[in-house]
């Protein structure tokens, strides 16, 4: 379990990996040197996984397209969704990978430069895959919020005094 | 037209807040640490509601005392988390923000010739609304030396017999300083040897960072002698939907209910429609947004310490209020040379009474980038000063 004072430290990070160990620590009241410590923790039982930008690719102008794909597979003996789950996810093209209650079994986030780019992999490398039932494609038009960020929203541009009692 | 002013009202002094406004007003570019507002817009389940009760047509008056339901979430919330008990048929008035509140227990009580305590430095209606009502104002100084809470040696120093009315102002803008039970104990003791009221503005209550708010009202024997005035203003980010209260004895609120049903008939119904949101639902909303302002807390007190300046550091709501005494400057002085040299806006001290001299208030609800900028100017202003003194 977490302790208040780890989760606000965990919270920071996640919201800006930039900050140092001195800057964090001047926020928090935690001293540095225990900063350093729990984030060298944090990596080794990987709670910290990654250290990464979010780029709204969507401005940069870049072909891009993405693909949310349901899949179905069929589980065996010896052979469970956590078995076909990594070996799916290894093929890069799939940028997330989850397993879901409901209808259908797993859901893939599938990105390429083009919509052939993502049928192809449909059709030559998901499809046919021996554990693969059915598949399901549905494009991704537009992104609005990821990540808890809003991405089309206009800025709230809150409109104070500058100065007020 | 000045001469058809009522002489009380002409001789009322401008906000000192309103004299640097202007001042503000007339530049580019300001980084501005003058504001006494919260920079997160209201969550957002809250503005839905009033949004929803838009939709539904709910435009019209409310009673007198406010919606049923609102008063009720509130004397919920008030046990649940002050341990203070109030009767929402009688003892809580929902008023149009917290500042007619503090109108209104001053024009309940007061009479020409009483004298109202004010603590100083501290918000600044206080005393123009002791004015308003006819009474005098007495400030009682805290000091720096006490971390800013009320002494009561301090208030022997200025007690007249015509004393009628202690205002306590705690977490305390513009200082940040709170006071605990060990504090306020003593305090309760001078009301009742010297029959007080006492009006408890504790808006800031539920932004603390030291453990949780301990209000006046709460203490034994102190829930008929308190008017506990608090508001939806800061706690959730909701300064412009006009939603403060007043809770308190039957009798008293009683007499505060007939001059709001003449003066102002209701506070907002799509602003109270949202309070009861904010009550039911913005907990956690409110609480991310105290684990932001503390972080922003610690980086000013640090940027502040940083620069040799003494800060104290306030353990409530998000104001900051360095000592800069070192640079031999007045409190105006240094935040219009500040103003002019670095476009850093900040309010002089004495803003908020006379023992603010020494002092600025700056406030942190600003995003962390602001802040850092604004902390570089100020030790680029307080570097050069110290080293041409
Ligand atoms: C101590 C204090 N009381 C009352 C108020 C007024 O709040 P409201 O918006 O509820 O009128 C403020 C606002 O700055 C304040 O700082």
């Amino acid at each position: 379990m977490l302790t208040d004072e780890d989760r606000r430290l965990l919270k920071l990070i996640a919201q800006d990996c930039r900050l140092k160990p001195e800057e964090l620590s001047i926020q928090t009241g935690l001293s540095p040197d225990y900063i350093k410590k729990r984030i060298g923790e944090w990596e080794k039982e990987k709670v910290i996984v990654g250290y990464q930008p979010m780029i709204n690719w969507s401005r940069t102008g870049e072909e891009k397209v993405a693909a949310l794909i349901e899949v179905r597979v069929l589980p065996q003996r010896g052979y469970g969704f956590d078995k076909i789950a990594k070996r799916l996810q290894k093929y890069p093209e799939i940028t997330s990978l989850f397993l879901m209650s409901g209808g259908y079994d797993l859901t893939l986030l599938v990105e390429g430069k083009t919509m052939q780019d993502v049928a192809l992999f449909v059709a030559e490398k998901l499809a046919p895959h021996e554990h693969v039932q059915s598949t399901a494609t549905h494009f991704l038009l537009r992104r609005y919020k990821q990540d808890g960020v809003e991405l089309m929203g206009e800025e709230e541009t809150i409109q104070r005094l500058v100065v007020s009692p | 037209m000045n001469k058809y002013l009522a002489s009380h009202v002409a001789t009322l002094p401008p906000s000192g807040i309103r004299k640097f406004f202007d001042l503000v007003a007339t530049m580019k570019d300001v980084i501005s640490l003058g504001v006494g507002e919260p920079d997160f817009v209201t969550p957002w389940t809250v503005r839905e509601s009033g949004i929803f009760s838009l939709e539904q047509g709910q435009t019209m008056y409310t009673s007198n005392a406010g919606l049923f339901e609102l008063r009720e979430e509130l004397s919920h919330h008030l046990y649940t988390t002050l341990g203070l008990s109030y009767d929402p048929h009688q003892e809580i008035l929902i008023t149009t923000g917290a500042s007619e509140a503090v109108d209104l227990v001053m024009r309940a009580v007061l009479e020409p010739g009483d004298v109202v305590l004010v603590p100083d430095p501290s918000y600044v209606s206080y005393a123009p609304c002791a004015i308003l009502a006819g009474a005098s104002v007495h400030f009682v100084p805290t000091l720096a030396k006490d971390d800013f809470r009320l002494r009561v040696e301090e208030l022997d120093k200025v007690y007249t017999p015509k004393a009628k009315l202690l205002v306590l102002s705690f977490p305390n803008n513009p200082t940040g300083a709170i006071m605990n039970r060990e504090d306020l104990l003593p305090i309760a003791e001078f009301v009742v040897k010297h029959d007080l009221l006492v009006l408890a503005d504790d808006i800031y209550s539920d932004l603390t960072y030291d453990g949780t708010h301990v209000s006046f009202a709460s203490l034994p024997g102190m829930h008929d002698r308190t008017l506990f005035v608090s508001g939806f203003s800061k706690s959730y980010a909701m300064t412009g939907w006009r939603i403060g209260y007043v809770a308190g004895n039957a009798d008293l609120i009683g007499g505060m209910t007939r001059i709001h049903q003449y003066t102002m008939l209701c506070a907002p119904i799509m602003g109270q429609i949202a309070a009861i949101e904010a009550l039911r639902s913005a907990t956690d909303a409110r609480n991310d947004m105290v684990t932001e302002y503390d972080r922003r807390r610690r980086l000013m007190v640090h940027g502040f310490r940083q620069m040799g300046l003494d800060c104290f550091e306030p353990l409530g709501a998000f104001y900051v209020f360095p000592d800069i005494s070192k640079t031999k400057l007045s409190s105006e002085e240094f935040a219009e040379q500040l103003l002019k040299a670095e476009k850093v806006a900040v309010v002089p001290g004495t803003a908020f009474g006379p023992s603010g001299e020494g002092h600025i208030r700056c406030s942190y609800a600003y995003s962390t980038e602001q802040l850092l900028e604004a902390l570089k100017r100020i030790t680029h202003f307080v570097e050069q000063r110290l080293a041409n003194l």
